[in-house]
């Protein structure tokens, strides 16, 4: 189905005359966060998914692993950008419990809107808004935890990124800063809203980071994230990153992530590898 | 397990780790806006007159060598263009020059030079600029001088 929205999108785009994306700055589309938006690592930026400028469209892809002590998020997925203007992406988590040997499966639809500015040309940052569709393939998890709603659940979220050029000793640097409305325990893994609490909570999310070179970033991320389960305590996410980017074609990004405790299991920290692929 | 009222203590926790990271990133940014008299001129590390006309004629060989830019240039004036531009960069890079060629709205209007095409020149005067040996802070320097001018050249 995926597969065949893709293959007719392509058709329409070659039909048209439309010119594959590559007309950003590089670097500037960010790299892919673990729900599948254009963003850092874990947080969503207010940037679109790809090199497309606005008179253009792209297509790209990503795979991500975060391997922490007692678990093992993996999660692809793919985002098409039309015109610098919307971002529509799919992401599939798998994560996986270690002690149990079992797994979770969720699939995440975001689409993501820029409302105005630019990260690189506007005095102002560019200022995006979007949302995310969790869906939970099984609901057996999520219930035994807790979870309100143990089907769906859907963030929306603000959003606003700049870069600057030459800030920081002649360092381009980048901050961006998101608020997010969510009822998702643990990005949704463990089902939406909980016995604690089952109201949206107004989460900030936020990275910055400094481009050492044209290729090569560093920089933090932090999460903060509800809370509404009683059985376990959810906890605030950060990183620290290094990101490599050759060419408008791929990225890689290496990060120490701590994701705090998770369902019980005390304090995991761990490794996060992702890579991007720009195809169109 | 914590307590029930950790959340609270956690949300406390982490609005202070984000004014951590903010402020530092913002005091970073200051440090460098206080120490920069003590660098040299942009001027000076663009290697001053000479070293941006180098830069320039580099940028015209790699215009040259663009399908995609050269177009833009076909009925250009390139002794023209080399000069104007060198001045134009002498002068705002903080040297003894003034531009003396006409506006850059004037210069671009029927060029309807489009979004995706100005980052390739970007790209190209990074590329220059590389090939000239100008050191990545330098470069950025030059660039966010230069950014602004964005909204008087596309779309024209």
């Amino acid at each position: 189905m995926c597969r065949t929205a893709v293959h007719f999108f392509l058709l329409c785009c070659a039909a048209t005359g439309v010119q594959a994306g590559e007309g950003k700055l590089l670097g500037t589309p960010g790299v892919t966060q673990l729900e599948g938006s254009g963003g850092g690592g874990i947080v969503p930026w207010a940037t679109m998914a790809g090199y497309a400028s606005r008179d253009e469209t792209a297509i790209s892809g990503f795979a991500t692993r975060v391997n922490v002590d007692d678990y093992r998020l993996s999660v692809w997925g793919a985002a098409i950008n039309l015109y610098d203007r919307v971002e529509v992406s799919f992401a599939h988590q798998n994560f996986y419990l270690k002690g149990a040997g079992s797994e979770i499966r969720q699939d995440i639809a975001g689409l993501k809107v820029r409302l105005s500015g630019d990260l690189v040309y506007t005095d102002w940052p560019q200022i995006s808004a979007g949302i995310q569709h969790k869906m939970l393939a099984d609901d057996t998890i999520a219930d035994a935890v807790g979870a309100k709603d143990s089907n769906h659940g859907t963030d929306l979220y603000v959003v606003a990124s700049k870069l600057h050029l030459g800030a920081i000793g002649g360092y381009n640097a980048l901050w961006s800063l998101a608020g997010r409305a969510t009822k998702a325990n643990q990005l949704g893994l463990l089902g939406y809203g909980g016995d604690d609490k089952d109201s949206y909570s107004l989460n900030l999310e936020a990275s910055v980071a400094v481009l050492l070179s044209r290729q090569w970033a560093l920089g933090a991320e932090y999460r903060q994230k509800p809370d509404n389960l009683s059985f376990a305590e959810e906890q605030d996410w950060m990183d620290l990153f290094v990101a490599y980017l050759p060419n408008k074609h791929i990225n890689a990004t290496l990060a120490y992530a701590d994701l705090g405790d998770i369902a019980g299991a005390d304090h995991q920290t761990g490794v996060y590898l992702s890579i991007t692929g720009y195809f169109w | 397990m914590m307590t029930r009222n950790a959340p609270a203590i956690q949300a406390y926790n982490s609005l202070s780790i984000l004014r951590v990271m903010l402020t530092g990133l913002i005091g970073i940014m200051l440090t460098a806006c206080a120490h920069q008299p003590a660098t040299p001129s942009l001027y000076d590390s663009l290697g001053q007159k000479t070293g941006i006309e180098n830069i320039v004629s580099r940028l015209i060989y790699e215009i040259g060598d663009d399908p995609t830019i050269r177009p833009y240039f076909e009925d250009s004036d390139l002794d023209r263009f080399h000069e104007k531009l060198s001045e134009q960069i002498c002068e705002v890079s903080g040297g003894p020059c003034t531009y003396s060629g006409d506006s850059m709205v004037d210069v671009h209007t029927r060029m309807n030079v489009n979004e995706a095409d100005f980052n390739r020149l970007v790209d190209l005067l990074i590329a220059a600029m590389d090939h000239q040996k100008i050191p990545h802070p330098t470069q950025n320097r030059l660039l966010s001088i230069l950014a602004p001018m964005r909204g008087d050249i596309i779309y024209r």
